[in-house]
C-alpha cells in the first residue's frame, strides 16, 4: 500500500489565505521539489502549526497526500532568518529570490542543488551588506543549476572564444555574439561592457557567495549586470517577476 | 455550473450560481443553500434580500479612516470621547471590530485595506498609505500604532510605513507579541516564545 504521509524539510516560498483560518502554502522541499499544501487553522492564534509555517521559514514538516493539495499535520521551525524579516531591503530581496525559485522549479521534481543554493543564499543575506551583489550571484547560480546559464565565453553563433572587449548579448539566443556574427536589427540585443562581462563570469564561476563578496562593482557596471540578468530571466520565464517592483520601491525609499 | 444534465428550474440555477461566487461556498453548498431558501418562509427570504440590497446601498467608506461605515465620517472618527492623538493602523475593517472588542483602546483607526504582498502583485500603492501620510501631516497625531498582522507580509507593511513616517517625527509603536490566553507553551513557536520572554512583566 502506498504511504499516506511523508516527512521532509523545505522552505516556505509562497502563501495565501484560504477560507476562515486556513492557508495555502507552497513549500520548496529538499527532496520532492515544490509542493502545494493546505495548513488548516493556521491563522488562529492558538494553532499549533501557527508561527512555524510563515513565509521564508525553513521548516521540517509532515503532511498527508491529498487529491489536489496535501495537508500539513505537523511543522517545526528549523531556521527562520530573523535578520531578513527585520530589514525591509533584505526582506524585499528575499521575497524576490523566492519568486525566482517558484518560477524556476516544478512541482514534485526534486532539485537538491537549488535547495542548497537558496538556503545558503538566504543565510548569507542575513549578514551581507551588499544585498545587490548577493541577489545577482543568486540569479547567476540559479540559471546555472536550472540549465539556463547565459553563454558568456563563446560566441553563440560561431562558437569562437570571445576576445576581451565590449560585446552585445543576444536575448533570444541567450548568449553573447561576436562582432563578426552580429546582424544589425535582427533580434533584441543588449550592449555589455567588458567590466560587466568580467563580473558576470565571476558570478557564474563561484559557487559560494563568500568567494565573490567584497568584489567592488561600480554603479554603471551594476546597471549593466542587473539589466542582462533580469532581461535574460524575463525571457526564460516569459513574464516580469512581480516582486521586482517592490524591490525597486524599497530601494527608492 | 450549468450543463445539459442540469434539470433544475432556471431561477434556482441562477441562485445557485450567485451563491457559488461567495468565498468558501462550493457547488454542493450552493445548491443546499438555494434549496433551503425555497423552503424558507416568504418574509425571511425577503428580509435577507433586503439586507443584501441595503448593505450595498447604504454602506460606504469613511473618508478619514477608510473603515466601512453608514455615515461619513464614521462613528469612531466623529465620537467626541476618542483620543485624537493616537491612530491605530490595521489591515482590514474586521481588525477594527476585533480591537474594539478589547475595550482597551480609545484612539482612532486607519484601515489599509490589504497588506503588501509582493509575490501576489500587491504593492504599497494598492493600499491606503498615502491618505495616512496626509492625516499625520495635517492633524495633531502623536502616536501611530502599526497593528498589521504579525506575519511576514504584515511585518513588511509595517516596516514600509515606518520608513515613510519616521521623518515626520511621530511616535511609532507595534503591539506586543506573546502567548495567547489559554494557549500551550509546548506548541508555541520560537519567535513568539522569545518575544514573550523578552517582554515579560513583573508579577
Amino acid at each position: 500500500m502506498r504511504q499516506r504521509t511523508y516527512t521532509t524539510e523545505g522552505l516556505v516560498i509562497r502563501q495565501f489565505p484560504l477560507g476562515e483560518a486556513d492557508r495555502i502554502l507552497t513549500i520548496f522541499t529538499q527532496d520532492m521539489g515544490k509542493v502545494r499544501l493546505v495548513a488548516k487553522g493556521v491563522r488562529r492564534p492558538k494553532s499549533k502549526l501557527g508561527g512555524h509555517l510563515e513565509l521564508l521559514y525553513q521548516v521540517s514538516f509532515s503532511a498527508a497526500y491529498g487529491r489536489n493539495l496535501d495537508v500539513v499535520n505537523e511543522a517545526q521551525t528549523v531556521q527562520r532568518f530573523a535578520e531578513i524579516s527585520e530589514d525591509l531591503d533584505r526582506l524585499s530581496r528575499a521575497v524576490y529570490m523566492c519568486e525566482l525559485v517558484d518560477s524556476f522549479s516544478a512541482e514534485r521534481s526534486a532539485s537538491y542543488s537549488l535547495y542548497q543554493h537558496i538556503i545558503a543564499s538566504l543565510t548569507a543575506l542575513c549578514s551581507t551588506d551588499d544585498t545587490w551583489l548577493l541577489v545577482r550571484h543568486f540569479e547567476a547560480q540559479l540559471l546555472g543549476v536550472t540549465g539556463f546559464r547565459p553563454e558568456l565565453r563563446l560566441c553563440v553563433e560561431c562558437g569562437t572564444d570571445l576576445a576581451p572587449a565590449d560585446h552585445v548579448f543576444d536575448v533570444s539566443s541567450g548568449g553573447v555574439v561576436c562582432p563578426n556574427c552580429q546582424v544589425q536589427g535582427l533580434s533584441a540585443v543588449l550592449p555589455v561592457q567588458l567590466n560587466a562581462m568580467k563580473v558576470l563570469r565571476l558570478l557564474q564561476r563561484e559557487r559560494t557567495f563568500a568567494s565573490v563578496a567584497g568584489v567592488r562593482v561600480t554603479p554603471p557596471v551594476r546597471h549593466d549586470v542587473e539589466r542582462l540578468l533580469t532581461t535574460h530571466i524575463r525571457y526564460v520565464v516569459e513574464r516580469a517577476l512581480k516582486s521586482a517592483d517592490f524591490v525597486r520601491q524599497v530601494s527608492e525609499l | 455550473m450549468t450543463n445539459e444534465n442540469n434539470h433544475a428550474a432556471a431561477p434556482i440555477n441562477r441562485l445557485v450560481e450567485e451563491f457559488h461566487k461567495l468565498p468558501g461556498i462550493g457547488p454542493k453548498t450552493a445548491q443546499r443553500l438555494a434549496y433551503y431558501l425555497i423552503r424558507m418562509p416568504d418574509e425571511n427570504a425577503r428580509s435577507l434580500a433586503e439586507a443584501i440590497v441595503a448593505v450595498k446601498e447604504s454602506v460606504e467608506m469613511c473618508s478619514r479612516c477608510f473603515n466601512i461605515t453608514e455615515a461619513d465620517p464614521c462613528s469612531i472618527c466623529s465620537a467626541p470621547d476618542r483620543d485624537e492623538t493616537t491612530v491605530c493602523v490595521v489591515e482590514e475593517p474586521l481588525d477594527v471590530l476585533a480591537l474594539q472588542r478589547t475595550h482597551s483602546y480609545t484612539g482612532l483607526y486607519h484601515v489599509l485595506h490589504g497588506v503588501i504582498s509582493p509575490m501576489n502583485g500587491i504593492g504599497p500603492d494598492d493600499l491606503k498609505i498615502q491618505p495616512l501620510l496626509g492625516r499625520i501631516r495635517d492633524g495633531d497625531i502623536q502616536e501611530v500604532i502599526l497593528a498589521t498582522n504579525p506575519n511576514l507580509e504584515g511585518e513588511a507593511t509595517a516596516m514600509y510605513i515606518h520608513k515613510l513616517l519616521e521623518p515626520l517625527g511621530v511616535r511609532l509603536t507595534r503591539p506586543a507579541r506573546g502567548l495567547p490566553v489559554g494557549g500551550d507553551l509546548e506548541y508555541a513557536d520560537e519567535a513568539t516564545l522569545g518575544r514573550a520572554m523578552d517582554g515579560r512583566q513583573s508579577f
